[in-house]
């Protein structure tokens, strides 16, 4: 089964991290989805940037508005995602458990809808 | 890849991946450690094996890469993972596993020691079954939730604490002393016997049996009795046996439940009844069994009648008196009276049954008022028959019970 590990942080955590210890966390976060492929659990990932850059579309009565991030003022932002292959939720919670980020924000794990959930 | 490689070790992964975890667990002392060496095991077995041949001894060769790929792992995190957590983890991994080899009793011992820690009495009821379904039988958290029709976040939940309490209470990894055996294989008992009840007469939901459970639950029973033949381990399997060869009869075309006196006995599963069968005379044959091969024993007794009319009463009667001596319970002590009602009339069972209700413990339990409606309809006494009817169905929880039960209150409209 496919789970989408969303990955939350207060990005003042990382704007005020010390230089090394910001490159070192990276090189960690690498090195895991490095490890993540060889055991065949990776499917993609990426890092986003600040929600600072965000913007937020919407199509009411046909007419569309675009916003800055409404969600800006929560002080966890989605930062990135990490979509993996797992035998269950257990086990996909414990390779979330592994992410380093999970040390300093949160990792909500998501399944992914198959069809056959959405048939029953 | 070879195609008949990849099937190989998908047959290997069916029938031995539990047993390769069970290893795993002994030898690097962690549920999730093993379960990634299990992983990383089998994923190493597709990459070699369809290039150098299915090894001779693939359990072996399996446990051997799962615990070289798990060490090895450790090793590399521990560039990242603080000093001293990965010595803690190193030295855990090192230091209880002593040099492997393929003794197949140690495997055996394994499996038998998993099921223990999972039904350890230091575990939650609730995290017991989940964790035996999970790490003895395999189950994805996902399949448990389903059965059990509970979100599937609850049940891995339950599963993360109870292997947390595992760890941090340091419960042993072993089968329990002689001393304390009855009582912790009682608690195994007790965790495969829910198991089979939520899968044949399931709390809730639409269907009566959900198959898939008691699949799992006899699986267990089956793995129990090989690996230590006590008479209640055997009574319990020939219990499980007994009950579900009369699956196909217990509802009907529109999935109504069907009552062992109206089954279409042709329908019971003969293969399943002589093994049943054969297993209750080897638990009553050991003299000392207790209260599930005593009801293996009276499951027996009906599944060797032809036809309810046939069904010998005294005996159910006897082994019901029997067991209420062992195994006091008000629910036993229904079953008993509904028999004495067949052996003796209805007005005699009837006033067994009020007395129970009078007590109190069984005031909220479906099928005894389902039981007294059923005598007082039998007595002429419709007025009551409809009052403890309508009872029962305030209290029944299933689908197939409640139609049940609605026909039988539609059938009292017509006298």
């Amino acid at each position: 089964m496919k789970y989408l590990c969303l990955v939350h942080y207060d990005e003042a955590v990382i704007d005020t991290m010390p230089p090394d210890e910001l490159k070192a966390l990276g090189d960690e976060s690498h090195a895991y989805d490095r490890e993540l492929e060889r055991a065949g659990h990776y499917i993609a990932s990426n890092a986003l940037e600040s929600v600072k850059t965000a913007k937020v579309v919407q199509v009411r009565g046909g007419k569309r508005s675009h916003v800055d991030g409404p969600y800006a003022e929560a002080r966890e932002q989605l930062g990135g995602f990490i979509l993996i292959e797992a035998r269950d939720l257990n086990a996909a919670i414990q390779l979330a458990g592994r992410i380093p980020m999970a040390r300093y924000g949160a990792i909500e794990v998501r399944p992914v809808e198959t069809l056959q959930r959405r048939a029953a | 890849m070879t195609a008949p490689v990849a099937d190989d070790i998908d047959a290997i992964y069916r029938t031995e991946s539990r047993r390769i975890f069970a290893t795993l667990v002994r030898l690097l002392g962690d549920f999730d450690l093993a379960e990634e060496a299990l992983h990383d095991a089998f994923r190493s077995a597709l990459e070699q094996w369809p290039r150098d041949g299915v090894p001779a001894n693939p359990r072996a060769w399996l446990v051997s890469a799962g615990r070289f790929k798990s060490i090895d792992g450790i090793r590399r995190q521990a560039r990242f993972t603080a000093w001293d957590d990965a010595v803690e983890h190193t030295a855990a991994v090192a230091d209880p596993a002593p040099a492997w080899d393929d003794d197949t009793e140690d495997l055996e011992d394994d499996r038998l020691r998993l099921v223990f820690t999972c039904c350890h009495p230091a575990l939650a009821p609730d995290a017991q079954v989940a964790l035996t379904l999970r790490e003895v039988c395999g189950l994805a958290t996902e399949e448990i939730a389903r059965a059990f029709l509970v979100p599937a976040p609850t049940i891995a939940q339950r599963i993360v604490r109870a292997k947390a309490r595992i760890r941090d209470a340091r419960i042993p990894y072993q089968v329990p002393l002689l001393a304390e055996l009855p009582e912790r294989l009682d608690a195994v008992l007790r965790v495969v016997y829910l198991v089979f009840n939520e899968g044949y007469a399931a709390s809730s939901g639409e269907s009566v049996t959900r198959a898939d459970l008691s699949v799992e639950a006899i699986r267990l029973g089956r793995l129990l009795v090989d690996l230590l033949p006590d008479p209640e381990a055997l009574g319990l399997l020939a219990l499980m046996l007994l009950h579900d060869s009369r699956r196909a009869a217990r509802t009907s075309a529109d999935g109504e439940l069907v009552l062992l006196d109206a089954q279409d006995r042709s329908l019971w599963n003969r293969a399943q009844i002589g093994e049943g069968a054969a297993l209750v005379e080897r638990a009553l044959l050991s003299r000392r069994f207790g209260p599930y091969a005593l009801q293996a024993a009276i499951a027996a007794v009906h599944a060797e009648a032809r036809e309810a009319a046939a069904t010998d009463w005294p005996q159910i009667v006897g082994l019901y008196d029997v067991l209420l001596r062992l195994d006091p319970s008000p629910v036993a002590e229904l079953n008993r009276a509904a028999a004495i009602a067949m052996r003796d009339g209805p007005a005699t069972g009837l006033a067994l049954i009020d007395a129970l209700l009078a007590r109190g413990e069984l005031a909220d339990y479906h099928l005894a008022h389902g039981a007294r409606a059923e005598l007082c309809r039998r007595l002429g006494r419709i007025g009551e028959a409809r009052v403890a009817y309508e009872r029962a169905l305030s209290l029944a929880r299933q689908l197939p019970e409640r139609k049940f039960l609605e026909r039988q209150l539609t059938l009292l409209d017509l006298k």
